[in-house]
């Protein structure tokens, strides 16, 4: 019995391939998309995982020189006498080969155990001091390691982060011709005492650990995983929609069934059997797909993560189970809950009661106020989480209640609209027009519903990188003042450039700063020189009047946004700099892409409150000819990797800018595709229940032509009418983005502004997209033979 | 017996819209027995066939087919009931739309787990229909349509077919064809056959006949 049912059952897709072929496509694309943000969400997190792993080095106190430069080996044994638990690190990049790689040089004898590469043996170790030129590469570079002049063995560890070597603190010394100094110690238990009384003027700094990055990089995936799931919701759009088509088109075939001995619940068994064999046949093909999205996508994230937070993302893929169970799981759930209304309306279907498909009878004016009500009550939750709390979550919550609450509303909205324009029309034939749109846009609801998801999410995406785009460029401008930066490599050479280049050039701007605790939370403080390219350049979001006189005259600070806004300081607020130090706030200026609260105080004052903390060998230098002092620097003997153009410098930001936001371009056109695949299978799905509502017409008079051009006509107008309401949803979620999720994830805060010229573009792949998927259907009727329409008639009998 | 009822009653709606379909029906057929089952629209016909197909409830009365007592069956009783001892044709055909003609004929048989090749073969030509086993149910006429859905409800022999005027949506010639066919095949297989019809004509053809007025035989 079961197998004679279930083959008659799924007869039913045998005779309607395009049915089950939209279904199985919406299932794939939807799981595609959210398996291929998980892909790389997983990618990364286990690379912040391998970055905290490596060495332990993130998690120890590090003491560096004055300056921040290197330690001399002498200060390092001296330390050690006196009873301090360091161990030495050389660390640098070289050329290997082809490839640019980072070597970093440990000593295995004082090294704690955990700070072996994860996976390491004991044995490795040893190894790495037993004489033999020993080094442990990633895989990546494991070829270019062999490459290295006096290296006798490479061993390749996996997890080791990518472009990354590690030796014997001698070998790295030697191969990075480091002479009698190390690049700093790290501290690997208590210290015995004051670090200035055991060896004056070096720094012992905070640790930084790979949680912090992970923490640091949340918001960014947390977006990247609400557009998986808004890529997802909009392909369940066509899974229900296809679902409850071929639900209702298989409701005289179950009470056939059922009235020759099928009991019901077998029937319905049988039944979500089949809709969790299709789910686990698409979701496979979707996490597959997803694997595939993420291997191109993921170099674009691996290169925002980088740029954004300096963490490092391989730009390839692994297959890791958890993402891929994680989107079999989320395809059966969503298939399941698209199906269960399907079901339990033919679970409530009487044995006797006719089995005419109601799919035109959905959404009743009844059944549309209740669903409108509902989006409404959806609209207000996140209205009151966003009046509640500014943070991450409430957020989401908004813009999960607003796109669910609009979407739900829609259907009603454009009954509304349909309504009033039939009231206008004059003719019968304008008249039938709208009465029979208004009938069609409730069969395609669901598509409708998808494509103002997919409309909105771009609008508010576009306007949103749009705006930050423009904001960022123009603070660029203004930020990145100086013609040339350079590096000196020790604080002597710091000195030394900064009088070479007095009287050659038309300013020196120092870039030097001094970790600190703001705000409760760790930051920096730079310090400035009284310099009018600041006052000129330095774009300030609010200031008091002489706020750079205060400044130089060291009266007070100036902080960045995003100290100001986690603290709640504002202009004239006293900010602490330190234990017994605070200044007025005179400005604040935004800071974008840094993480961290940072104030700004002259330097003078600086290096006098905190002697030998302020760090930095970096200067701007203000010159009219950038080129010939360049060039002029290179003779005095600075490498020209050390010399940077404020151009490269604005070049490189706005790549990484670029491919920042190249992730989710790519993801909004894929769920346009979605939409644009949605209404096209509305409309096949459709088509053949609408033959019985057009021939009529045509049998009225009305051409098979002019009905086609008709049905294309009405898919671009339900298109246009949808596309103009997502308008207004894809701003409210732009102004979301930016006034809410972002202040909340990164402490900054964007202006909005609006560019029409995206819309046109939008509405012009909106009504494309609407038309492609008429097209199809519309021919179909064009073409039909009058006995097909005929046969209409005869049906009803 | 294969159809033992006594004092069947129903009733549709309630409060003042109630209304007493069947009033203290009795009734009984022996097994390879014909009756023909005639009356008015609306003189309950239709649902005394679908009580005594168990396809819903009497509210009062007993009813016993094939030996089972209907008094208290589930829906899973009484699918099993029609699965393996009932055939049933309605007036609208009701066949798979998504099967063909060969997969529709052996539907019920298949269901029922005894499927008899050779005398579905024999059915599909006596029927007409060996040429059109490949084809679907919406590319046959009516009356071959009709002719399927006799074969789907013989093609397991069952003890019992109950018709609900099977020639309602035909022409006469084919209509008397139709009937011919549905009579001989149910002697054939040994079934016995409850058939509503309006036709006095195709009344006459079976064994007994009992008249239904105002939800009462006569």
């Amino acid at each position: 019995m079961i197998r004679a049912a279930l083959l008659t059952l799924l007869s039913h897709w045998r005779r309607h391939p395009g049915q089950l072929a939209a279904l199985l496509l919406g299932l794939v694309m939807a799981t595609a998309l959210f398996s291929a943000v998980q892909a790389i969400n997983a990618e990364a997190r286990a690379s912040y995982a391998s970055a905290s792993a490596r060495l332990g080095a993130g998690a120890l106190p590090s003491i560096s020189g004055p300056g921040g430069g290197p330690v001399p080996v002498e200060t390092y044994a001296a330390l050690r006498r006196a009873g301090w638990p360091v161990t030495p690190v050389i660390e640098g990049a070289l050329q290997a080969g082809d490839e640019r790689v980072r070597l970093l040089g440990i000593e295995p004898l004082t090294a704690p155990g955990d700070m072996l590469p994860a996976g390491a043996t004991e044995s490795d170790g040893l190894d790495l001091i037993s004489g033999a030129s020993l080094v442990l590469a990633a895989p990546d570079v494991a070829d270019a390691a062999r490459s290295l002049s006096g290296i006798d063995e490479v061993r390749e560890l996996g997890s080791l982060p990518p472009g990354e070597i590690v030796a014997d603190i001698s070998v790295a010394a030697r191969l990075l011709d480091a002479g009698t100094s190390v690049s700093r110690l790290l501290l690997t238990g208590p210290a015995p005492g004051p670090l200035g009384e055991a060896a004056p003027g070096l720094i012992l700094s905070r640790p930084t650990t790979g949680d912090d990055l992970a923490r640091l990089t949340d918001s960014f995936h947390l977006n990247l995983t609400a557009f998986g799931l808004l890529a997802f919701a909009v392909g369940l759009f066509i899974v229900h929609g296809t679902l409850s088509l071929a639900f209702e088109q298989r409701r005289a075939m179950l009470r056939t069934l059922r009235a020759l001995g099928l009991p019901l619940r077998t029937a319905l068994t049988l039944m979500l059997a089949e809709t969790l064999a299709l789910a686990l046949v698409a979701g496979a093909s979707g996490v597959a797909a997803g694997y595939l999205v993420a291997g191109v996508l993921l170099p674009d994230v691996a290169a925002t993560l980088g740029g954004l937070y300096g963490a490092e993302v391989p730009g390839t893929l692994a297959f890791r189970p958890g993402w891929a169970l994680g989107g079999l799981a989320l395809a059966g759930l969503g298939t399941s809950l698209a199906a269960a209304s399907g079901l339990a309306g033919l679970a409530r279907m009487p044995l006797l009661q006719g089995a005419v498909p109601r799919a035109w009878v959905r959404g009743g004016t009844g059944a549309l106020a209740v669903q409108a009500a509902a989006g409404g009550l959806l609209m207000l939750c996140g209205f009151v989480a966003v009046q509640w709390g500014q943070s991450l979550m409430a957020g989401f919550v908004f813009l999960g209640g607003l796109l669910l609450g609009a979407a739900l509303i829609l259907p009603a909205a454009l009954a509304l609209i349909l309504a009033g324009a039939r009231r206008l029309a004059r003719g019968p034939v304008a008249e039938w027009f709208w009465a029979d749109t208004g009938l069609q846009a409730r069969g395609l609801s669901l598509a409708m519903m998808a494509l103002l998801l997919a409309v909105a999410a771009n609008v508010g995406v576009s306007t949103m990188v749009g705006s930050f785009r423009q904001t960022f460029t123009g603070w660029l401008d203004q930020r990145l003042a100086a013609e040339l930066y350079v590096e000196a490599e020790t604080g002597a050479e710091a000195t030394r450039l900064a009088a070479w280049l007095e009287g050659r050039a038309d300013a020196v701007l120092p870039i030097r700063s001094a970790e600190a605790v703001l705000g409760g939370a760790p930051g920096a403080i730079s310090g400035v020189v009284d310099d009018p390219t600041y006052r000129e350049n330095w774009p300030l979001l609010a200031d008091t009047p002489g706020a750079w006189d205060r400044l130089a005259a060291g009266e007070a600070a100036l902080v960045n946004e995003q100290l100001a806004r986690r603290t709640g300081l504002s202009v004239g607020d006293p900010v602490a700099l330190g234990s017994d130090w605070s200044l007025p706030i005179a400005g604040i200026y935004s800071d974008y892409g840094n993480p961290s609260g940072e104030a700004m105080v002259s330097l003078a004052l600086l290096e006098a409150r905190r002697p030998g903390a302020v760090t930095g060998l970096r200067f701007g230098v203000r010159t009219a000819e950038p080129e010939a002092l360049a060039a002029a620097l290179r003779e005095f003997g600075l490498p020209p990797s050390r010399i940077t153009r404020q151009e490269e410098i604005k070049a490189a930001s706005l790549r990484i800018f670029e491919r920042t936001f190249a992730v989710t371009g790519a993801l909004g056109v894929l769920t346009l595709g979605v939409a644009g695949f949605a209404i096209l299978t509305g409309l096949l799905t459709l088509a053949t229940m609408r033959l019985p509502q057009l021939a009529p017409v045509w049998a009225l008079g009305l051409g098979r032509r002019r009905l086609a051009i008709l049905e294309l006509l009405r898919a671009a107008l339900l298109a246009g009418i949808t596309f103009v309401l997502a308008l207004p949803l894809g701003l409210a979620l732009a102004w979301a983005l930016l006034a809410v999720v972002n202040v909340a994830a990164f402490g900054w805060r964007l202006p909005m502004d609006i560019f029409p010229g995206q819309w046109l573009w939008l509405l012009a792949s909106t009504l494309a997209a609407a038309l492609i998927a008429a097209a199809i259907p519309a021919r179909k009727l064009w073409t039909a033979p009058p006995a097909r329409l005929l046969a209409t008639f005869s049906a009803e009998r | 017996m294969l159809i033992e009822a006594n004092q069947i009653e129903k009733s549709f709606g309630t409060g003042e819209a109630r209304r007493t379909v069947l009033s203290g029906v009795s009734l009984s057929l022996a097994p390879g027995e014909t009756l023909a089952l005639t009356g008015e629209s609306g003189s309950g016909k239709s649902t005394l066939l679908n009580i005594l197909g168990a396809l819903e409830p009497a509210d009062g009365g007993d009813l016993r087919i094939a030996g089972t007592d209907l008094a208290g069956l589930g829906d899973t009783a009484r699918a099993r009931l029609r699965r393996d001892r009932i055939g049933l044709v309605f007036q609208q055909f009701n066949l798979v739309p998504s099967l063909t003609v060969a997969g529709n004929l052996s539907l019920q048989a298949r269901l029922a787990g005894r499927q008899d090749t050779e005398w579905e073969r024999h059915l599909a030509g006596r029927l007409g229909l060996t040429d059109h086993l490949t084809r679907y149910p919406d590319q046959l006429s009516g009356g071959q349509q009709q002719r399927v859905a006799i074969g789907r409800a013989l093609a397991s022999r069952p003890a019992l077919v109950l018709a609900d005027e099977p020639t309602g949506n035909l022409d006469e010639e084919t209509a008397d064809r139709v009937m011919t066919l549905l009579t001989d095949l149910a002697a054939e297989s040994g079934s016995g056959l409850v058939m509503a019809t309006h036709s006095e004509r195709h009344a006459a053809r079976l064994a007994r006949r009992a008249h239904l007025t105002l939800g009462q035989l006569r």
